[in-house]
């Protein structure tokens, strides 16, 4: 926390200058030596360049069945082998982890909004809004993640878009818990205090002042939102209720080669090990992050 | 305050949950797209058929009312029918639930028995390469698909060392612990990053507290000064890391049964999705969120049984 002492100009008595005087130093630590951010930007940009670049790094379509070429094992033409449709283990992994990615990527904004908008109502507002939005996320809580977002695809028909408002019923909560928390804290420090003796209307002060201090915690719990969501997405995929076949999709892959478990064990280890990879990027991004932007904390 | 004014006062804080919970799961039937009853029963349902079922559901009714039979319904035990099988689906719930239970347990079990270890592992030298290897586990751990997990499982000890069945519930005790194994051992595994996590945490709370610092002192040997002082207090705090994270483990629990063929609330759930049974899935999540529930009071009573500074501040 800043401390902002007035202290009076020696040479015009009366005359008050402010300055800020920082607390303590922060550790100068730069994002690029952080060797946990450093290697999960790298994992992650190439699994990125890889899945956006997906036609370059490989010649096959993902869909093309070749009935004649089924469940091969790895091979100059075949890098990871085919499945039992005779389409190519490779492309289809990157495909299927663009197809993931990309679902991942936008499902983490919609919950990531709406729980920060109700959070900081909750967390600023207090009095009924808090209880009536607390009360609201008791109420999700108790539904295991799974259970919920396995019910509502079902219920809203399996495809992308039910994907996007599963997600974002049941995944707003830690959101909005997450800021009502740091919400609650920074609503009592000086600079929102002087924004409100200043007349600053609420939502002038919500979102200038509070949120530029608040978003970070829930920038970094993003990170392993993406990672849960992508585990989602993928298992929606596997019990056949994610994006609707032939797409590619890691899910999907895993459900077709669980058939083949005793010879073919790499048609499901492979896909699996795709999101492991994104997983652990992502991961060690979030944990990075976390040092680099609240020093002392982690 | 009492032990039983603690309970009590926990269970009526549960009252406005429980009536959300069956708030939401009523709302699921008008999630659906178009004429919930036609589109769950599809395009080659009959006139009378669909008609049956609007006057099941009161779907003519106002909302408010429809929401009234529903949970009259419910406080009578009564799930409604279910529309594959045709028999009630409270009956089919019963029958699945003993499975679940069995994972459920026996998976918290293996999750202590895993984190446990680890934890004093890790906090017995903080910072220490040993406490670098156990705090990598959960980048691994997390991003891990439970299901692919439990394949890697299925290959490695059932398919190429024989040890365990590939699947199945196993027939008596002893049948069930051992075809139970592996499908346990995955949902504990999935578990066990986070858990581990907070124990280390708590373990090194623990360490640096004054009644740890005297003992030391005292010249209380290192193994029994962990078992003995550090590790009685820090398991409390790993009850509540289970009982927060018990959705987490039943949402495992779901996805493994199903890969494992265990007859349970979690291949019910998926089979009648397939099979377009949606009072069963309605029953089963709503059964689910109340197991959570209920779960989350029993890790709080045993919180509150084992620390008795619990009961007093509150």
């Amino acid at each position: 926390m800043s401390v902002i002492p007035l202290i009076p100009e020696p040479g015009a008595p009366g005359a008050y200058e402010v300055t800020t005087v920082r607390a303590e130093p922060r550790r100068a630590r730069r994002w690029y030596t952080q060797p946990a951010l450093l290697s999960g930007i790298v994992i992650i940009a190439i699994i990125l360049v890889l899945a956006t670049g997906a036609p370059l790094f490989s010649s096959y379509n993902p869909n093309a069945q070749n009935l004649n070429a089924t469940l091969l094992g790895p091979s100059a033409h075949h890098l990871l082998g085919t499945d039992q449709l005779g389409r190519d283990t490779w492309t289809r992994l990157l495909y299927g982890l663009r197809e993931d990615l990309r679902i991942a990527f936008i499902a983490v904004l919609f919950p990531f909004a709406l729980g920060t908008v109700l959070g900081s109502l909750a967390g600023y507002f207090g009095s009924w809004a808090d209880t009536v939005i607390m009360r609201l996320v008791d109420v999700v809580v108790a539904f295991p993640f799974y259970v919920l977002v396995i019910a509502l695809v079902f219920v809203l028909g399996p495809g992308e878009r039910s994907i996007y408002i599963a997600i974002t019923l049941v995944g707003w909560v830690s959101y909005a818990r997450i800021i009502r928390g740091e919400i609650l804290v920074a609503k009592r420090q000086d600079y929102v205090l002087a924004a409100q003796s200043g007349g600053l209307g609420s939502v002038r002060i919500m979102g200038r002042h509070l949120m530029p201090n608040v978003i970070t915690q829930a920038i970094i719990y993003s990170m392993s939102d993406i990672v849960q969501d992508m585990l989602a997405i993928v298992t929606l995929g596997y019990f056949g209720l994610g994006v609707p076949p032939p797409t590619a999709d890691l899910g999907s892959m895993i459900n077709d080669g669980q058939n083949f478990l005793s010879t073919h064990w790499q048609l499901t280890t492979i896909p699996g090990l795709a999101v492991v990879v994104v997983g652990l990027g992502l991961s060690l991004i979030g944990d990075g992050l976390a040092d680099l932007l609240r020093p002392g904390q982690a | 305050m009492g032990r039983m004014t603690f309970v009590l006062r926990r269970l009526l804080q549960l009252v406005p949950v429980a009536v959300g919970v069956t708030i939401i799961v009523f709302f699921m039937i008008h999630l659906i797209p178009g004429d919930p009853a036609r589109t769950i029963l599809g395009i080659h349902a009959t006139p009378r058929a669909v008609a049956l079922l609007h006057r099941e559901w009161g779907l003519n009714r106002p909302l408010v009312s429809q929401y009234w039979l529903f949970l009259d319904r419910l406080l009578h035990g009564n799930l409604g029918l279910s529309l594959f099988y045709g028999g009630p689906a409270s009956s089919l719930i019963l029958s699945h639930l003993p499975p679940t239970l069995w994972v459920i347990t026996y998976a918290s079990v293996l999750a202590v028995l895993i984190s446990v270890p680890l934890a004093m592992i890790a906090a017995s030298r903080k910072d220490g390469a040993r406490d670098h290897v156990v705090r990598a586990v959960p980048l691994i751990g997390l991003g891990m698909p439970q299901f692919w997990l439990g394949f890697l499982l299925i290959y490695a000890f059932a398919i190429k060392l024989h040890w365990f069945p590939v699947s199945g519930y196993g027939a008596g005790f002893f049948g069930h612990l051992r075809s139970m194994f592996l499908p346990s051992l995955t949902v504990a595994l999935a578990l066990a990053p986070v858990v581990i996590r907070s124990l280390r945490a708590s373990m090194l709370n623990v360490l640096g507290a004054e009644y740890v610092t005297t003992a030391r002192s005292k010249g209380v040997p290192g193994p029994r000064l962990f078992l003995r002082h550090v590790l009685r207090n820090a398991v409390i705090p790993a009850i509540t890391v289970l009982g927060i994270n018990i959705g987490f483990l039943i949402g495992g629990t779901v996805i493994i049964e199903n890969v494992f063929a265990i007859p349970g609330l979690g291949q019910l759930m998926i089979n009648s999705i397939f099979q377009r049974d949606f009072t069963v899935v309605q029953g089963v999540t709503l059964v689910f969120a109340i197991m959570v529930i209920l779960l989350n009071l029993l890790a709080d009573v045993a919180y509150a049984a084992l620390d008795p500074r619990v009961r007093f501040s509150r």
